[in-house]
C-alpha cells in the first residue's frame, strides 16, 4: 500500500501543521511516512506546498512524480489547481472555498469551483465557516484534516491523537477546538 | 533503538549530539537553518552542549576550529554561499592537524528556492582535499554525522556532510543509537599543526596530499558506496549520487531491465569502483543532485570509448532539482501524464512582505525621499526586503551578496554617480555590512546607508540578531560616521512623510550618512506576544 498527498496553501495558512498531523497520524497507524517541506522565503505569503507519502513499505523518493498522487488536499481554491497534473487519473482533489486574494490578478472564482466540479473525484469545503463554528478560524486547517480523513489510510483515532499530541503543549482549549474542527470537517459533506 | 519523526536538518543535529557534541556554531540560511534550531531547542533535553548563532559563517568557522584545537568535537553548519563566507579559514583548515572531530554541515539549494546561486559545496570538499559525506535519507543523515565526527577524528581533516533542499526538510523516521560522551578537555600537542607560516604550512599541505590515499580507500571500501553488477545487461550503467538514488530508485522498477548500479554517498570519488562498473557497459549515466560534479570526474578516470550521458550533454536538466520525473527520460522512461484539463492558467503567487511589515513603510519613505532623482541608484542586500525589487515597491535595484549593498554604493559613488543609497537589514549588515562601512568612511565616499533594523533574521525564520538594536547605534558612531549624520527613524505609515524628508536630505548631504529605521518585524513580533502570554 502507498498513498501519496500534495499538500497545497499560502505561507501562513497552515500548510505544515497539516503535513504534521497526517504524518504523524500515519506514523501512529504503523505506516512509513516521508514528508518534504517548503521552508524560507516562499513562507512569506506565496504558495507553498508539501509532499507527503504514506506506505506500508520503505519510501525512496521525498517528491512525488507527476500523475502520482492519489489526494491534493488544499487551503486555498486556486492552490488546489496549481498542482493538478500531479494527481493521478482516479485521485481525489479536497479543497477549502476561501479564496485568498493577495494577488492583483486573482481569477473568477466560480469559474475555479466549476474547474474543481468537473474533476473526477473533488470536494469543496467552507472550511473558514466549519472553523468558526468550531471555535476558531485558526483551526481551519484541521476542518481540512477532517474532510480528508475519510479518505485517507489512516484512522481517525490516530489522526485524533495525533492532534492532541500536536497541539498539547498549547493548553486543552486549543486541542478542543481543533478536535472539534476535524470534526466538522470529517462529517460535513 | 529508539525512533524519531526528524526533518534531514534535525537528524544532522540528533547525529551531533549523540556523537558527543561539545560545540555548534552557525549562521541562519535556508535550507540550513534547522539543525542550530534543533540544538537549540533540545540544549535542555540531551545535555551541556554550546550551540549559538554567529555574526557570519565565517566567525562561526573559527569558532568551531579552536573548539577542535582544545580536542572537543565540534559541528559548523551553513548554507551553501554561507561556505563562501568560510571559505578562507575552511580551506585552510583542511591543513591543520584536526584534534577534536570537526563536522561542517552545508545544506546546497539546487533550484534556488531561497537563494542566490545553486552551486555545489562537493566542489569545495574536492577543493580542500577532504572527505565528503553526502546522505540520502534522514537516517544516513544521522548515522553520517556521526561517523563524520570519528572519522575527522581519525584522518586529522575537516570532514563535510553534505545536504540538499528535499533531504534537509523532508521528515522521516529515524532510528537513533546510545550517546556518546563528550571528549575531554585535551590541547593538540601538534606543535607546528596548527601554524600555517609559509614554511609549516608546506609541511603540512605534503601531508595532507599524502594522506589522499587513505581517503580514497575509505570511500572505495565504503559500503555506502554500493556497486550491484548485472552482467547480462550491457547497454548501459546508472551512477546516481545524493538525492539522485532517491529519484532513480522510484522509476527503477519500470525498467524492462534493472542495469548495473553504482550508488556513491562518500567521496573522494571511488574511481576503482567506477572503472569496475565501466567495464561491464557500453554507457554510464550518472544522475546526481547538484551540478555535474562525478560525472565530469568521469572524464578523467575512463577511457573515451565509454560513453557518458548526464547533465553536460543534456539528457538531464542542467538547472534546477532532480525530481521523480525529469530523470524518465534519461532512463529511456516516457513522461508522466496528467489527468485531462490539467492545463489550466493559474497565477502565480510569489513571496510579498506580510501586513504591517515596517520594511512596507521604509520603502514607501525611501521612494518619496527619491522622487525627482533620475537616475539614482539603490543598491540593496539579502533579506526579507529583497522583496522589495517586486511590485509594489520597485524600491531597489541590487542583489549581490551579503553586505555587497554598501561596498557597491560605495564603489558607485566614487565613480561619480549620485545619489547611490545601500539599503541593508541588521542582521546582514552585522553579518558582511561593517568592513564596507569602515571603507566608505575611509574613503570619504558620497552615500546613503540605509539601515532596516528589525532586530531579527527575519527571512530564515526570525532568529535573534547577534548584537541588540541599542547598540547598533553606537557602532555606527564608533566606526567614524559622523554623529550628525546618523538618523533613527521608526518606519510607520503616519511617519512616512517625516521619515522621506529625513532620508532625502541625508542623501543631499556630501558624505557617508547612515539612518537606522528601527522596528520590530511583524512576525517576530507576534511570536514574542505569543510566547510572553503562554508564560
Amino acid at each position: 500500500m502507498k498513498y501519496d498527498v500534495i499538500l497545497a496553501g499560502v505561507g501562513g495558512q497552515g500548510v505544515l501543521s497539516v503535513a504534521a498531523v497526517i504524518a504523524l497520524g500515519a506514523k501512529k497507524n504503523g505506516l512509513q511516512v516521508r514528508q518534504s517541506e517548503v521552508h524560507g522565503m516562499a513562507q512569506r505569503g506565496g504558495a507553498v506546498q508539501a509532499h507527503l507519502r504514506l506506505s506500508d513499505r520503505t519510501i525512496v523518493s521525498d517528491l512525488i512524480g507527476k500523475a502520482s498522487a492519489d489526494m491534493i488536499l488544499s487551503m486555498e481554491p486556486i492552490e488546489a489547481l496549481r498542482y493538478l497534473e500531479y494527481l493521478k487519473a482516479e485521485g481525489v482533489l479536497i479543497t477549502s472555498t476561501d479564496p485568498v486574494k493577495n494577488i492583483p490578478n486573482y481569477p473568477d472564482l466560480e469559474d475555479i469551483y466549476g474547474r474543481i466540479r468537473a474533476l473526477p473525484s473533488s470536494r469543496l469545503v467552507g472550511a473558514a465557516d466549519l472553523a468558526q463554528a468550531a471555535g476558531s478560524a485558526r483551526s481551519t486547517n484541521m476542518v481540512m484534516v477532517g474532510a480528508a480523513s475519510t479518505y485517507l489510510p489512516v484512522e481517525e483515532k490516530n489522526l485524533l491523537a495525533a492532534i492532541e499530541e500536536l497541539f498539547s503543549r498549547k493548553g486543552e482549549k486549543v486541542v478542543e477546538t481543533n478536535r472539534k474542527a476535524f470534526h466538522k470537517g470529517r462529517e460535513n459533506p | 533503538m529508539p525512533e524519531m519523526v526528524l526533518l534531514g536538518d534535525e537528524a544532522l543535529a540528533m547525529g551531533a549530539i549523540d556523537a558527543g557534541v561539545s560545540a555548534a556554531y552557525a549562521y541562519p540560511g535556508t535550507p540550513s537553518s534547522e539543525i542550530m534550531e534543533y540544538l537549540q531547542a533540545s540544549a535542555a533535553r540531551y545535555g551541556d552542549y554550546v550551540a549559538q548563532w554567529c555574526s557570519n559563517e565565517k566567525t562561526a568557522y573559527e569558532a568551531a576550529a579552536g573548539v577542535s584545537l582544545v580536542g572537543r568535537r565540534v559541528l559548523v553548519s551553513m548554507k551553501h554561499v554561507g561556505l563562501n563566507v568560510a571559505a578562507d579559514p575552511f580551506i585552510n583548515s583542511a591543513l591543520l592537524a584536526i584534534n577534536g572531530g570537526l563536522v561542517l554541515a552545508v545544506a546546497d539549494d539546487p533550484g534556488m528556492h531561497s537563494s542566490q546561486n545553486e552551486q555545489d559545496s562537493r566542489f569545495y570538499a574536492d577543493f580542500a582535499r577532504i572527505i565528503c559525506l553526502e546522505p540520502r535519507t534522514q537516517e544516513e543523515v544521522y548515522r553520517m554525522t556521526r561517523e563524520a565526527f570519528d572519522l575527522s577524528e581519525a584522518f586529522h581533516i575537516p570532514v563535510m556532510v553534505r545536504l540538499t533542499t528535499r533531504i534537509a526538510h523532508s521528515r522521516a523516521v529515524v532510528r537513533t543509537g546510545e550517546r556518546r560522551a563528550q571528549n575531554p578537555v585535551n590541547k593538540s600537542t601538534e606543535k607546528a599543526g596548527w601554524m600555517l607560516l609559509p614554511a609549516t604550512a608546506r609541511k603540512l599541505w605534503a601531508e595532507l596530499l599524502a594522506a589522499q590515499g587513505k581517503f580514497l580507500e575509505y570511500a572505495e571500501d565504503s559500503p555506502y558506496n554500493s556497486l550491484e553488477l548485472n552482467v547480462k545487461f550491457t547497454d548501459f550503467g546508472v551512477i546516481t549520487a545524493g538525492l539522485g538514488w532517491n529519484y532513480y530508485m522510484e522509476n527503477r522498477d519500470e525498467l524492462p531491465v534493472q542495469p548495473s548500479h553504482l550508488h556513491i554517498s562518500v567521496y573522494p570519488i571511488p574511481a576503482g569502483k567506477i572503472r569496475q562498473l565501466a567495464e561491464r557497459v557500453e554507457r554510464i549515466v550518472v544522475i546526481e543532485e547538484g551540478f555535474s560534479f562525478v560525472e565530469r570526474a568521469l572524464l578523467g578516470i575512463l577511457p573515451p570509448s565509454v560513453k557518458i550521458s548526464g547533465k553536460e550533454d543534456g539528457a538531464l536538466p542542467r538547472t534546477g532539482e532532480l525530481t521523480p520525473d525529469n530523470v524518465r527520460g534519461i532512463l529511456g522512461l516516457e513522461p508522466k501524464q496528467g489527468i485531462e484539463g490539467s492545463a489550466v492558467e493559474i497565477p502565480g503567487r510569489p513571496p510579498q512582505l506580510c501586513a504591517g511589515c515596517p520594511h512596507r513603510d521604509s520603502y514607501d519613505a525611501l521612494n518619496q525621499a527619491l522622487a525627482g532623482f533620475d537616475p539614482k541608484l539603490v543598491t540593496s542586500d539579502i533579506g526579507c526586503y529583497t522583496l522589495g525589487y517586486l511590485p509594489p515597491y520597485q524600491a531597489i535595484e541590487t542583489c549581490l551578496c551579503m553586505g555587497a549593498s554598501v561596498g557597491m554604493a560605495k564603489g558607485a559613488s566614487q565613480a561619480g554617480f549620485h545619489p547611490a543609497v545601500a539599503v541593508i537589514g541588521d542582521s546582514t549588515f552585522l553579518h558582511s555590512g561593517i568592513t564596507p562601512l569602515v571603507d566608505a568612511v575611509a574613503s570619504g565616499a558620497n552615500m546613503t546607508l540605509l539601515i532596516l533594523d528589525n532586530s531579527t533574521t527575519a527571512m530564515t525564520g526570525g532568529q535573534r540578531t547577534i548584537l541588540t538594536s541599542s547598540r547598533l547605534e553606537k557602532l555606527v558612531h564608533g566606526l567614524g560616521v559622523d554623529p550628525d549624520h546618523v538618523k533613527l527613524i521608526v518606519p510607520l505609515r503616519k511617519h512616512t512623510g517625516e521619515n522621506a524628508g529625513i532620508i532625502r536630505r541625508e542623501i543631499e548631504y556630501r558624505g557617508v550618512s547612515v539612518i537606522i529605521a528601527l522596528r520590530d518585524c511583524i512576525q517576530t513580533l507576534k511570536d514574542r506576544k505569543k510566547k510572553e502570554a503562554d508564560q
